[in-house]
């Protein structure tokens, strides 16, 4: 694919879906086959697009209200007894109140929970830090039998919650709100633990996870534009267990590598790259892009990217930073 | 098959002398807690819960979730003496690499899910009943819920929504046993009065005693006790029961007994099976 063609893939609005829509819809698919799949929702259905599931598929929604500790527990529960429990609330949430929740009712008991965080990172950007969610990465990381999933596209979640709805172990997986280009052919050939290349180069690696890859893949389209330096792009959609392989790849064969993602610069996706290179002996210039740890700016999530140099122009920016300063 | 009311009562003794052995041998455990509800266990585990050791996972069995894990030393010498694992094994309570931690994990043959941290067990059991709905089978599940842990907010969504789904398979027994680890639960963070909580949230709720054997027979045999509304049974415990200088006294919350003191639990428990002459 030529370099235009790439930009509109991009930029085109038409071709690209809210991976929110995607997963719901995907999840109607699956629920049609399998009356043992089953949705609870903490007073969500409307923010996780599940209003038609719900219609289509009445007797496989639970509510709990607005009581999202409930809502995990009680999904272990469900889970325990064989039902394909996917536990949908918004990620600011779910992984803050009702963190012992996962930690003990759904990983430690080992319940196969599909905990679902949904308008994650800063989704709901105006709305405040409540409402955010940069913390999940972190926190979840940290807890042992939990697999930690941030999908960048449609192919990337249509595939990631067919393989998690067959999956014998808890998982979470994060999706945003926002229509996301589509970045794959086909499919993305999504691998549980195995990032994807997205687009090829030796310059520079850009790692990125979820709704950061599509601006990661917009800064190594511009670098290669404007100054001809080549990045790869690489699809970090497992944040745990992390693709060690294609992680020391990438470090031996680029000048640098930033990694981007909707979280805070602490405890995720960056921190995971740098303490995997570090104790294997890799060394290179390397650059987190994130939230910074300060009380965060007010605006819709673009704007927020954008200011915190999470959009293709920042991205790039700190690409031509960081290879000329090393 | 049921046990008798008197070979019930052998029961008791003999758990209550089993569960300060292994704290005493491990030097840990929560002692008083065991104690208050043991005879809830006893009388659960041998009359009531349809499960079995030969098939631990059987799908129509009763589930038991102890919400109150830390008296896990009660539920393990009553799991031993049903034969999920042999009561040897309990010689390893605590042990570096022992399954048999101080609080109930799945590892342990019988144990349905992993507690420890108060205010689980209603929501996962809330969980369990509804799936039970859901496909239209009979078991019921049973959770052990404390007086003190009553204060976890969790447990009051859960109350809400096996009300409002009618899960009339649920039932919570707490352990009304009125101390936790600072002291009086009225005083430390008053969860009284228990009835009116309950049944504002929609429940049927019975007060009975958690030490009568046949009072508790009779009770968790005809739950539910109204069609569409999950039932609380308030079990009347004393914390520390049957060993009299344990009996509410909060440093028996996870006081280990030395040897004077366990030779006289053994001899006041042994006499309590002694008809008087």
């Amino acid at each position: 694919m030529d370099i235009k063609n790439e930009e509109r893939r991009i930029t085109d609005p038409v071709m690209g879906k809210p991976n929110l829509e995607v997963f719901a819809k995907t999840l109607e698919e699956l629920a049609a086959a399998d009356r043992d799949l089953v949705v609870v929702t903490s007073d969500s259905r409307g923010s996780g697009k599940l209003g038609p599931f719900g219609e289509n598929f009445p007797a496989q929604i639970v509510e709990t209200g607005i009581a999202e500790q409930n809502l995990v527990g009680m999904s272990a529960g469900l889970a325990s007894c064989g039902k394909k429990v996917f536990a949908v609330s918004p990620a600011c949430f779910l992984t803050a109140r009702a963190l012992e929740q996962i930690k003990n009712d759904v990983a430690y008991s080992d319940q196969p929970v599909k905990l679902i965080g949904i308008s994650a990172g800063v989704s709901y950007g105006a709305l405040g830090s409540t409402h955010h969610s940069l913390h999940d990465f972190a926190v979840l990381r940290t807890i042992h039998n939990l697999t930690i999933v941030a999908p960048a596209d449609k192919f990337e979640t249509e595939e990631s919650v067919k393989w998690a709805y067959g999956y014998e172990h808890p998982v979470y997986i994060r999706f945003g709100k926002k229509a996301m280009p589509v970045l794959h052919d086909n499919n993305s050939g999504f691998v549980y633990g195995k990032g994807i290349e997205v687009r090829g180069g030796n310059d520079l690696a850009i790692i990125a996870t979820g709704e950061c890859v599509a601006p990661a893949l917009g800064a190594s389209l511009k670098l290669e534009k404007e100054k001809g330096i080549k990045a790869r792009v690489i699809s970090m959609h497992t944040l745990k267990p992390l693709d060690m392989k294609i992680l020391f790849r990438a470090a031996r064969e680029c000048d640098g590598m930033i990694t981007v993602e909707e979280h805070s610069v602490y405890g995720g996706l960056g921190e995971a790259c740098a303490s995997g290179l570090l104790a294997n002996g890799y060394s290179l210039p390397f650059k987190i892009l994130g939230i910074p740890d300060e009380y965060t700016v007010t605006g819709s999530q673009s704007e927020i990217f954008t200011h915190y140099g999470l959009s293709p122009g920042g991205i790039a920016a700190a690409a031509i930073k960081l290879l000329k300063t090393n | 098959m049921s046990l008798s009311m008197d070979d019930l009562r052998i029961k008791s003794v003999e758990y209550r002398k089993k569960l300060l052995k292994y704290i005493k041998l491990a030097g840990a455990g929560h002692t008083g807690g065991s104690l208050s509800c043991i005879d809830i266990l006893n009388v659960l585990y041998n009359n009531i819960l349809n499960i079995s050791p030969e098939l631990p996972d059987k799908p129509d069995r009763d589930r038991y979730i102890q919400s109150k894990g830390h008296s896990v030393e009660a539920l393990y010498v009553v799991l031993a003496d049903l034969g999920f694992f042999p009561e040897h094994d309990l010689e390893t309570l605590c042990r570096y690499g022992s399954h048999y931690v101080g609080h109930p994990t799945r590892k342990v043959k019988g144990i349905e899910h992993n507690t420890g941290a108060l205010g689980h067990g209603l929501s996962v059991s809330t969980g369990i009943a509804m799936a039970a709905k859901m496909d239209g089978n009979k078991y019921k599940v049973y959770t052990l819920v404390g007086d003190g842990e009553l204060t976890e907010g969790s447990n009051w969504e859960a109350a809400l929504t096996a009300s409002h789904y009618k899960l009339d398979n649920l039932t919570a027994i707490v352990d009304y046993n009125h101390l936790q680890i600072t002291g009086l639960t009225m005083e430390v963070c008053n969860t009284d009065p228990l009835e009116d909580k309950f049944l504002a949230f929609g429940w049927h709720v019975e007060n009975i005693s958690g030490h009568d054997l046949e009072e508790m027979n009779r009770f968790f045999r005809e739950v539910p006790l109204s069609v569409g509304k999950p039932t609380c049974i308030i079990a009347h415990t004393v914390k520390g029961k049957g060993v009299s200088y344990m009996e509410n006294k909060k440093r028996w919350h996870h006081g280990v007994p030395d040897d004077e003191q366990f030779n006289m639990a053994m001899e006041e428990l042994d006499s309590s099976l002694k008809f008087p002459e």
